[in-house]
């Protein structure tokens, strides 16, 4: 990651930035209007948001490839807001919301300074699926009677969803003519937006589709001004409002009721959902960007949160981070935050030069916009997604998804959280588990041959993970990592999923993460993400979903055209013959990899007995050897720890290599043997290699690094040694 | 340097009596150090007749062996031993958590832990056979206790036969004094960490260029966590047989309620601690 002229590469990329904000303002425009109207707020506070947005967090902003502007989350709250602050006045009810917004904003710079970026992690990721899929139904229920020309429908989200049946029929029945011809339009815009997709015409794809739908009604308006004989059929009060003149005509917050409790409730629910949906459109973004860069998630909320204040001051809604015009900007070729200030400046050339163009949308096509990205939130594939993790999640999601429809969305993460607790205890039967170790430290990072080590303990689940976060996040992505839940008694979902997150962070930047320590592990489904509990050591699995590290060595296992068993029935039984073993009981093998003559395992083996037993788990290979050859430890000299039941052998020196024998502590019974055994050729190969421990029977081979888990990477090194070796000597 | 030539145990009779009497015996005649134990409550014919009983079983003592009987509170009778009879290590045994290979201190060994005005030794897994003691974790924290506590390690070790010791530096979170938030801020707090841990490594040389230590495998090593628990967290990955650590210096009732450093390690011990004062 050399510094290279950077000024250069911002010049030269400048053309592409252009072109890329060009595109998202041509979504941005659409969407900021029809965001703003489904909050019940004016249109324009939509486009005030976004193009505040752009340019604050454009010019003081921590990411990269990010487009901000008015959320889909926000519209939920800020209907609510709108709607109760105002007691049925929705214009004072909009000044009151702007005060809440700017004060979420204050709120959101002070979230940044406080590093608290990592606030979104406490919630359990089911939970905020089901938040999300909550907030989509909201914009469904609503925007489809908008869709079919009614914006007078009114009530909660359930009542308006049981009243869609009814809106249809009425909407054939109708005898208005101007609904009518709205509702035609609304769900001509909808077939775009479903269709859009499928068109694989380059011209076509140049505009995006809710542009299309703008240019589309706007031009059948024309089309009836100038050419048709017959009256536009859509009446005023359906077709967007844009002030007169839109640049004097700035609505000012009203901070009259600051202190009382439903502003602070908005503010809460705005600046909750304002920085989950930032924090998760950033990290998503992230995984998009080209050049792989890492944002600064709090220097971004505190742009975020200043933008968010200026935006509510001039009358406009929250700025948030977007992910879909954000994956937008990248996909035009968008490569840095100028991207989102042209996008910004854009909209501001739109809206002064196409005002009155802009004027005769018909509200119901915006509204086929929002029904769109509503159904997108929450489509039954979605549902398929959690449901394919496990059981458990699908009644977090479903539970969490049920009671923000059915109260607020504050009241629904929190039931969220709750029941994602509740159900770990019950998976674990057991509160104290968490409860008394919530607070431990329980990760620990530390540099071992260049590879780092990171160990966690007790339990690890979306309570704890900032602590596991933090660690991982000290990592330069480009270093080898293994991360060892073997120390873990419980897993959740919201950490595999975050681990399969930086395992595919660490590829994408040359590094390498591998998660060791769980494959005694039980789990719900055979998804990935799954939740896994560590089982009781008595308790053996004899069949069981695989873990990604028993897939991938499954997958090696095939490329070497080795035998690869993950849960073996037969014992092996040359192994007890080691010395290393004289002491130790083994208690099973796993994960067998095996050729004709060499075996890569998991051992599980026990030391001491009663209070004093231990149970260690390794990886270990074993060669079957053809001849005979002397009994031997062979170590690195210095490590005494495996060489005492050899006790009272001195270290062999074999005279032609002072070399190897100052490097490597040899020992046996036969020293004649021992040395007519160590050929030149061995010896140099034992020098040119990685250390490992190695002991020999008659006819057999124990090679090992670490006395724990090796990671694939280590086993693919461990098996290439083991080849190698067994060559040599036979 | 500090040797631990007096040494008490706290007898009661419970199952695991022969294991830590054992346990004792053994240590007292590899520190070669005299042997005192403490029984709180009466002296009875049948207590004397046990305690022989395992003694006749046991290696025979290098140095004299004698037994203190004495009723009353259990703390206040175990640390006045300690100051009368001006012991230096005290040894305490751990509970076990019912069918969990986790390993607690008690009401009265804590008490004891924080009050004795001597080295503390906590014995996870006292057994009546030897266990040969393998690996030595100790810390290395800048602190002015340190020097004397590694000392004492290489002294112990030497005298339990220990060949491989690691000394561990903490380096915590806010002594790396960089926040990691992109990829600038991480290229500098990895220069940052390399740096603290260059001057860790010369630090702790520092201490161990005037100790004798020839014959043992001495390793460096830096780890990122949290001060005090970590390092119990790395002796149990790395299953290290003895943990070394420094006395902490004040402990107040604020220290209770949050708890860190020492008392990470009393509510889960990781193997046997020495605690040295």
């Amino acid at each position: 990651m050399a510094k290279k002229n950077t000024f250069k590469t911002f010049i030269s990329d400048i053309p592409k930035n252009l072109f890329a904000g060009f595109v998202v303002s041509l979504i941005a425009l659409p969407l900021g209007l029809g965001l703003a109207l489904a909050s019940g707020a004016p249109p324009i506070s939509g486009i005030i948001a976004a193009v505040v947005g752009g340019i604050v967090v454009a010019l003081l902003g921590g990411s990269n490839v990010t487009i901000t502007g008015p959320g889909n989350g926000l519209v939920v709250v800020i209907l609510a807001a709108i709607t109760t602050l105002g007691a049925g006045d929705m214009q004072q009810g909009f000044l009151y919301t702007l005060a809440a917004i700017v004060i979420s904003g204050v709120i959101m710079i002070i979230l940044g300074f406080l590093r608290m970026g990592s606030l979104g992690d406490f919630f359990p990721s089911s939970a905020i699926q089901g938040m999300l899929a909550a907030i989509g139904i909201g914009i469904f229920a609503k925007q489809f009677h908008v869709m079919l020309g009614n914006i007078d429908a009114k009530g909660s989200i359930i009542e308006l969803l049981i009243q869609i049946p009814n809106g249809i029929i009425d909407f054939i029945k109708t005898d208005n003519s101007s609904m009518f011809y709205a509702g035609i339009v609304g769900i001509g815009s909808l077939f775009i937006m479903i269709f859009y997709s499928k068109i694989r015409n380059r011209y076509f794809q140049l505009i995006p589709a809710p542009m299309w739908i703008v240019v589309i009604s706007v031009g059948i308006y024309y089309y009836f001004d100038i050419f048709s004989t017959s009256q536009y059929p859509i009446d005023k009060s359906l077709l967007i409002d844009l002030p007169d003149d839109i640049i004097s005509n700035f609505a000012f917050p009203d901070f009259s009721k600051v202190l009382q409790f439903d502003f602070i409730n908005a503010v809460i629910a705005i600046t909750l959902i304002a920085s989950i949906e930032s924090l998760l459109s950033i990290k998503a973004v992230d995984k998009l960007d080209p050049l792989k860069r890492r944002s600064n998630v709090n220097k971004d909320i505190r742009a975020l949160g200043l933008a968010t204040v200026i935006s509510g001051f001039l009358g406009g809604l929250n700025v948030v981070t977007v992910i879909a015009r954000s994956s937008v900007n990248v996909n035009n070729n968008g490569s840095n935050r100028s991207a989102n200030f042209f996008h910004a400046s854009f909209l501001v050339a739109f809206i002064l030069l196409f005002a009155p163009e802009l004027r005769k949308i018909p509200l119901p096509a915006l509204a086929a916009i929002l029904v769109y990205t509503g159904y997108k939130l929450a489509s039954p594939e979605n549902i398929k997604k959690v449901f394919n993790i496990g059981k458990e999640q699908l009644i977090i999601f479903l539970i969490t998804l049920f009671t923000t429809i059915s109260t607020s969305l504050i009241t629904g993460i929190i039931v969220g959280i709750v029941v994602t607790f509740i159900i770990h205890v019950i998976i674990n039967k057991d509160a104290l588990l968490f409860i008394k170790n919530i607070l431990k430290p329980n990760v620990l990072m530390f540099k071992e041959d260049d590879t780092y080590y990171v160990s966690v303990k007790n339990f690890s689940t979306f309570l704890n993970y900032t602590k596991l976060k933090s660690k991982l996040n000290q990592i330069p992505e480009n270093e080898e990592v293994i991360v060892d839940f073997s120390l873990c008694d419980f897993v959740d979902h919201s950490v595999m999923e975050n681990m399969s997150d930086y395992t595919e962070t660490f590829k994408r930047k040359g590094g390498h993460m591998e998660i060791i320590g769980l494959d005694d592990s039980k789990s719900g489904s055979e998804h990935p993400f799954a939740l896994r509990k560590i089982l009781p050591k008595q308790i053996i699995p004899r069949r069981g979903v695989l873990t990604k590290r028993q897939i991938s060595l499954q997958t090696i296992s095939k490329n070497m055209h080795w035998k690869y068993d993950a849960f073996p029935s037969e014992e092996i039984n040359k192994i007890p013959e080691f010395g290393y073993f004289k002491t130790r009981q083994i208690n099973r093998v796993s994960n067998i990899l095996s050729n004709d003559n060499c075996s890569i395992f998991d051992i599980q083996f026990s030391e001491g007995e009663m209070i004093a037993k231990q149970v260690i788990k390794a990886t270990m290979l074993y060669i079957e050897l053809e001849i005979d050859i002397p009994e031997f430890t062979l170590d690195k000299e210095g490590i005494f720890e495996y060489i005492y039941h050899f006790a009272g052998y001195q270290d062999i020196s074999i005279d032609e290599h002072p070399d190897f024998t100052k490097r490597f502590y040899l020992s046996g019974k036969e020293e004649t043997k021992i040395k007519e055994f160590f050929t030149d050729s061995l010896i140099l190969f034992f020098e040119s290699n990685t250390y490992y421990h190695i002991e020999a029977t008659k006819n057999g081979l124990l090679i090992f690094g670490n006395e724990r888990l090796a990671s694939v990477k280590e086993i693919k090194a461990l098996a290439d040694f083991g080849i190698r070796l067994y060559k040599i000597i036979s | 340097m500090q040797k631990f030539k007096k040494i008490l145990i706290g007898i009661a009779f419970s199952p695991s009596l022969k294991p830590n009497l054992f346990e004792s015996i053994r240590l007292a005649n590899m520190l070669d150090a005299k042997l005192v134990g403490v029984h709180v409550g009466k002296k009875t014919k049948e207590k004397e007749e046990q305690i022989k009983a395992i003694l006749n079983d046991a290696h025979d003592l290098k140095n004299e062996f004698k037994i203190i009987w004495q009723e009353g509170n259990p703390v206040d009778v175990i640390l006045e031993t300690t100051k009368n009879q001006q012991i230096d290590l005290l040894i305490l045994g751990a509970l076990q958590q019912e069918n969990l290979f986790k390993y607690y201190v008690g009401s009265i060994a804590r008490k004891l832990t924080r009050k004795a005005p001597c080295s503390v030794l906590l014995i996870i897994k006292p057994s009546v056979k030897k266990i040969a003691c393998k690996h030595i974790v100790v810390n290395g924290l800048k602190d002015n206790k340190t020097e004397d506590t590694i000392k004492i390690a290489i002294g112990v070790s030497n005298d339990l036969g220990c060949k491989k010791v690691t000394i561990v530096e903490e380096i915590s979170q806010a002594e790396l004094d960089v926040n990691v938030s992109d990829d600038k801020s991480l290229r500098k707090a990895t220069i940052v960490k390399e740096r603290i841990k260059t001057r860790e490594d010369r630090r702790v040389k520092n201490i161990l260029k005037e100790i004798n230590c020839s014959n043992i495998s001495i390793h460096i090593q830096s780890i990122f966590g949290r001060r005090g628990y970590s390092i119990g967290h790395y002796a149990k990955v790395k299953r290290a047989d003895l943990l070394i650590m420094n006395a902490p210096t004040k402990l107040s009732l604020l220290d209770r309620i949050f708890p860190h450093d020492i008392e990470y390690i009393l509510s889960e011990l990781p193997t046997d601690v020495l605690i040295v004062k």
